[in-house]
């Protein structure tokens, strides 16, 4: 652990903008799903680059937290080790890649395959919060939409894609009901992870910065993928076993290996993936 | 006039404490945590309220109180809050005493349901695991919470102001230096 840049109050944000931030936070987990306006601060980075889920965990974090940055399930990629290193910087906290070790996961993206535990939080970043937003442009309207719970836009939107192509067409961002009251967005999560949501143990946040907006899933709430009675929700996941290894029930990414067609499979966790083959390779030793 | 007692020893650390301590028992309601156990706030004021309110409350959030002219000469100083005088004008309200009608205070609109505000409800004491059975979003199954001073009629108020969600209060039961929460989706039934 390295010493916190001097200059900066703990975890960059002032304050003000922090208890304004968290004030969001409180109302956002008493009433789940529902989007919070909120006055997001320009930050060292672009928008886009998780500004909304850097202001949640910077809001949250603590000196005794250990953070975990995941971009589309990698720890490894620009994003997340940027994000890392700037909490490493302005908070000197710890960071870890490590799922089970983690207090604090900031998640582009993914869910981590390692079920979450009650002392974890998830902060997802968010780029579109509104799930509306593609079929009802006006914020004005979309909020009243919310206020009446009338989402049958987004029901005939499903119910378009099977009648033109005989299934939901939609494999990321695929909308939620929360707590049987809220359309929301799950932000552009694979399909594949809508089941961790339900009834998942941790406390799940989401912040949008350039949309300004923040919400939240407390523990243990229902969350439901849309679906129709005959066109039950499907999680899609790629047919394979993963190439390193060898799991067939994690997330894939696709990856390109030559200019000739080649490709292989291998899971999107890095940290999932690492440890099964860790453990491979232990008991093969033994 | 007495002196002012401090607020909080280190402002940044220790508000984040309060605050994840406040989220924690936001996010699962009846259970019981622990915040501002180093504060000495003035009387009639507990610990675990100044804590609440040194934390989340500032200048932008319109405070009422009950707690007297000390309370809101420490709160006024420590937090800025403005102080009003009527509670429905209020997004923190905080009662030592007994507390105006939850249907007195903001509760929102349909639109904006967050603009409700949040009852900070001084009680003798706080005990999980008998009494009052909780459940609803951030429950596994089921959380116990005993309450002793609670309001009279508190149970039937809060059913009543259930049925308006998602517009509501959201509470903070607050006991020496300890607290729990009752977000305004949270269903409690008499133990």
């Amino acid at each position: 652990m390295t010493a916190p840049e001097t200059g900066y109050t703990f975890a960059y944000l002032d304050d003000a903008t922090k208890r304004m931030i968290r004030r969001a936070i409180l109302k956002a987990v008493a009433i789940p799903g529902h989007q919070i306006p909120f006055g997001a601060r320009e930050m060292p980075l672009p928008y886009g680059w998780g500004t909304g889920g850097i202001q949640v965990t910077a809001s949250i974090l603590g000196p005794d937290d250990v953070l975990k940055v995941i971009d589309q399930g990698s720890d490894d990629t620009t994003n997340a080790i940027s994000i890392r290193r700037f909490f490493t910087r302005v908070a000197g906290v710890a960071t870890t890649e490590r799922t089970a070790d983690a207090t604090i996961v900031q998640t582009r993206h993914r869910i981590p395959e390692r079920a979450l535990r009650e002392d974890q939080v998830i902060v997802y970043q968010v780029p579109q919060p509104e799930p509306l937003s593609k079929l009802e442009p006006r914020r004005a309207e979309t909020e009243r939409l919310h206020a009446l719970a009338d989402y049958g836009l987004m029901h005939v939107r499903l119910y378009e894609d099977i009648a033109r192509l005989g299934h939901i067409a939609k494999a990321y961002d695929y909308p939620v009901m929360v707590n049987g009251r809220y359309l929301m967005s799950p932000s552009p999560i694979p399909a594949f992870d809508n089941p961790k949501m339900d009834r998942m143990p941790a406390l799940q946040l989401f912040g949008a910065g350039r949309e300004k907006r923040i919400y939240a899933i407390p523990p243990y709430t229902s969350v439901r993928s849309l679906d129709f009675e005959d066109h039950p929700f499907r999680p899609i996941r790629a047919p394979h076993a993963c190439e390193l290894c060898g799991s067939t029930d994690s997330y894939l990414d696709e990856v390109l290996t030559d200019d000739a067609g080649g490709r292989m499979f291998v899971c999107s966790d890095t940290d999932y993936c690492g440890e099964r083959q860790a453990g491979a390779n232990k008991a093969a030793a033994e | 006039m007495n002196a002012l007692t401090p607020g909080f020893a280190d402002p940044v650390l220790d508000a984040q404490a309060a605050f994840r301590a406040v989220l924690e028992a936001m996010s699962r309601p009846g259970r019981v945590v622990v915040a501002g156990s180093a504060l000495q706030a003035p009387a009639p004021l507990c610990r675990a309220a100044a804590a609440v309110l040194l934390a989340l409350a500032d200048a932008d959030t319109p405070l009422w109180s009950d707690a007297g002219a000390d309370a809101q000469a420490w709160l006024r100083f420590h937090c800025g809050a403005p102080i009003v005088a009527m509670p429905g004008d209020a997004a923190f309200v905080l009662a030592s005493g007994a507390p105006p009608a939850l249907a007195a205070l903001q509760a929102g609109t349909e639109e904006q349901p967050q603009r409700g505000a949040t009852l900070v409800l001084q009680v003798a004491a706080l005990e999980p695991g008998r009494g009052w059975r909780l459940t609803g979003p951030g429950i596994e199954h089921e959380h116990r919470l005993a309450v002793t001073g609670a309001p009279d009629g508190f149970i039937a108020a809060w059913a009543a102001s259930r049925t308006r969600f998602p517009r509501g209060v959201d509470v903070v039961l607050c006991a020496h230096d300890r607290l729990a929460a009752l977000p305004r989706t949270v269903a409690i039934a008499e133990g």
